[in-house]
């Protein structure tokens, strides 16, 4: 007897809302990955810091919960931007190679995490949101919370697809990803297109951030960095610098590491994600949607 | 602070114990460091899962006292000499170690660096994950009780100094072997990279093509210096293993892989007299300030403190890829980081 099919209905369900956070997340990783050539360590730090600032505005301000998301993507983003002209360009004006950026992004992780648990401590908080109603739609139940999380990142999704496809920043950003110096002698200015790629990878990771808190329905300075691991799975299974391709890695990263507790105890999901992260690397570096090129 | 926690912190700060404590810490850190030394600082091998190698050490010589109470004898033609259960089971971990890193540097070695990275990191990740669930490595409860007879023989060592008038005490015991270990993997390793196959790593580092041109095969040399870079990074978990005496899944996360990379950056990418130099400034900062009673740290409660620590290592950090990424002893013309 295989598992009943309502447990398999469940765990898709649970699979695709940790899998749109995940996507999320990996867009922004990705894009940054693809056009600054930083492996960016504190992506999922920068999750945690729009976390917070959501915990600021709903708890501290006593703020809606739409207001709170508002002022978390605003003020990652600036923090995101901020690190580009303080940290970043300075770096890359000395010639920083990607090895250097590797390590200084770890710097900023350790920094970024430790001065939030410096700042609310290292006990887990919550929002002032009611999360634990849920709902039986017979098949599988969803709890508000979930209904949130997917809700918001499938507009997420859709949002940054479109804004990717269609605007001309966006339609830079992956040609920039894709072949930097093609993009520059197309004439797109690169110091433009890099500061909105940090708006982008910033404003993304502080609703997915404030989202993460949400469906965990705990806060803590260890939030993002639990996620980045994932997220870096996302991003290798859809290509590297392949926004599109981060989306899709996302939605299967999250698939895959629910329905895995089919076959193996539940404990080992990440573990299962982690192990075809390496795979894809050892095994088709350039993504499962990528074309073979040299790398 | 109250009164009362002053004079603890105070005492803390005058007491030889906390700075021997702080000491063999470094001394650990060292050896750790010293792997990823040859690895980064003469192959070029970002290898971010170094604290894999370090738990698979400890833990094998661990389990190995505790559930097998396996001890070699050594058959010297006149007679037998029975090497101790410790010993045994610690020269086992180390081997056991060194397969582990060519296993995966077996498949790994010929990503570019920083999918080697995010490789290595996972695989530290995958392991810990394990240890964390299984029941024969204790879980989240941690494996004990295989430092009884290192603590015999540290007593034993003692008493024998003692009757010839020399204070020593486990702690000092310890303290002396892992830098009496580490001071011996850096003089070796000093031969080791002066050596003909220590010139050829940093030819390879240096230029791969060039390398395989002159028929060095890179990827031998590369898996034989993943394997040498564990067996060190497990000598400097048994080290580890007598200082902690429990073994637990949460003393091995990524974080501690990226405190040997401060440590090399810090004494200098392809300086091993800068590694136990960086793992001394290290171990100051990082457990050495854990204590401090006065200004500035006196206006933090304890667990700010901790935060503060890690913020202040990774400010150096950043600090030492922006302003001296060569580090104190390293030579701007060996860096590796601007590729």
């Amino acid at each position: 007897m295989g598992p009943a099919m309502n447990e398999v209905v469940q765990l898709t369900v649970n699979g695709l809302v940790v899998g749109s956070l995940i996507a999320i997340s990996a867009v922004g990783l990705t894009l940054v990955y693809g056009i600054l050539k930083i492996v960016n360590f504190a992506h999922g730090d920068y999750l945690t810091f729009g976390a917070y600032m959501a915990l600021v505005a709903n708890v501290t301000w006593s703020l809606s919960p739409i207001l709170s998301a508002a002022f978390a993507v605003l003020a990652t983003l600036a923090f995101s931007v901020a690190m580009e002209f303080a940290l970043w360009r300075p770096m890359r004006g000395r010639g920083a190679g990607t090895t250097s950026l590797f390590l200084t992004s770890i710097g900023v992780a350790l920094v970024l995490r430790h001065a939030i648990q410096w700042a609310w401590g290292p006990e887990s908080v919550r929002y002032r949101i009611d999360v634990f109603q849920s709902y039986d739609l017979g098949l599988f139940r969803v709890s508000l919370n979930q209904v949130t999380v997917v809700g918001a990142s499938a507009l997420l999704i859709v949002a940054t697809g479109l804004f990717l496809s269609r605007s001309r920043i966006g339609t830079a950003m992956r040609a920039m990803a894709d072949d930097p110096e093609l993009a520059g002698a197309s004439g797109i200015d690169r110091d433009r297109i890099v500061v909105y790629t940090w708006i982008v990878a910033g404003a993304l990771a502080g609703i997915a951030g404030m989202l993460l808190g949400v469906l965990r329905a705990s806060i803590t300075p260890n939030l993002g960095w639990f996620f980045l691991l994932p997220a870096f799975a996302a991003v290798t299974l859809g290509g590297v610098g392949n926004p599109y391709g981060a989306l899709a890695g996302g939605l299967t990263i999250g698939l895959v590491m629910e329905l895995s507790s089919l076959v193996v105890p539940f404990v080992y999901k990440e573990a299962i994600a982690f192990g075809v992260m390496i795979l894809v690397l050892l095994l088709r570096p350039q993504g499962l949607l990528g074309k073979a090129r040299v790398l | 602070m109250s009164g009362g926690e002053f004079v603890v912190l105070a005492s803390a700060l005058l007491s030889l114990t906390f700075w021997q404590f702080v000491v063999i810490t470094a001394g650990v850190y060292a050896i750790f460091a010293l792997g990823l030394q040859l690895q980064y600082g003469f192959t070029g091998l970002l290898n971010f899962g170094h604290i894999a190698f370090m738990a698979i050490g400890s833990y094998t010589m661990a389990l190995l006292i505790n559930k097998t109470h396996l001890a070699f004898v050594l058959n010297l033609g006149f007679g037998h000499l029975s090497v101790p259960a410790t010993v045994s089971a610690a020269l086992i971990a180390i081997v056991v170690t060194m397969a582990f890193g060519l296993l995966v540097g077996l498949p790994a070695i010929r990503l570019r660096a920083d999918y080697l990275a995010i490789t290595t990191i996972a695989f530290g990740e995958i392991l810990r994950i394990f240890i964390l669930n299984q029941d024969f490595t204790g879980g989240p409860l941690g494996t004990y009780g295989y430092g009884r007879e290192f603590l015999g023989f540290s007593d034993t060592v003692t008493a024998r100094a003692h009757s010839v008038g020399i204070e020593l005490g486990r702690d000092r015991v310890l303290l002396i072997l892992v830098w009496l270990a580490a001071g011996l993997l850096t003089l070796f390793l000093w031969r080791v990279v002066r050596s003909p196959w220590g010139r050829v790593l940093r030819a390879i580092r240096e230029d791969e093509d060039a390398a395989n041109a002159l028929g060095k095969n890179p990827i031998a040399y590369k898996l034989q210096v993943m394997a040498l870079g564990s067996g060190i990074a497990a000598i400097a978990g048994l080290f580890f293993s007598f200082q902690i005496l429990i073994l637990n899944p949460s003393s091995f996360e990524p974080l501690f892989t990226f405190f040997a990379w401060v440590i090399v950056l810090l004494g200098g990418t392809g300086s091993l007299r800068g590694v136990p130099v960086g793992a001394l400034v290290f171990a100051f900062i990082f457990a050495g300030t854990r204590f401090f009673g006065f200004w500035p740290f006196s206006l933090l409660q304890a667990p700010d403190r901790a935060a503060v620590r890690l913020i202040l290592i990774g400010l150096i950090l950043i600090a030492i890829m922006a302003f001296r990424p060569q580090g104190i002893f390293g030579k701007k013309e060996e860096l590796l980081l601007d590729r």
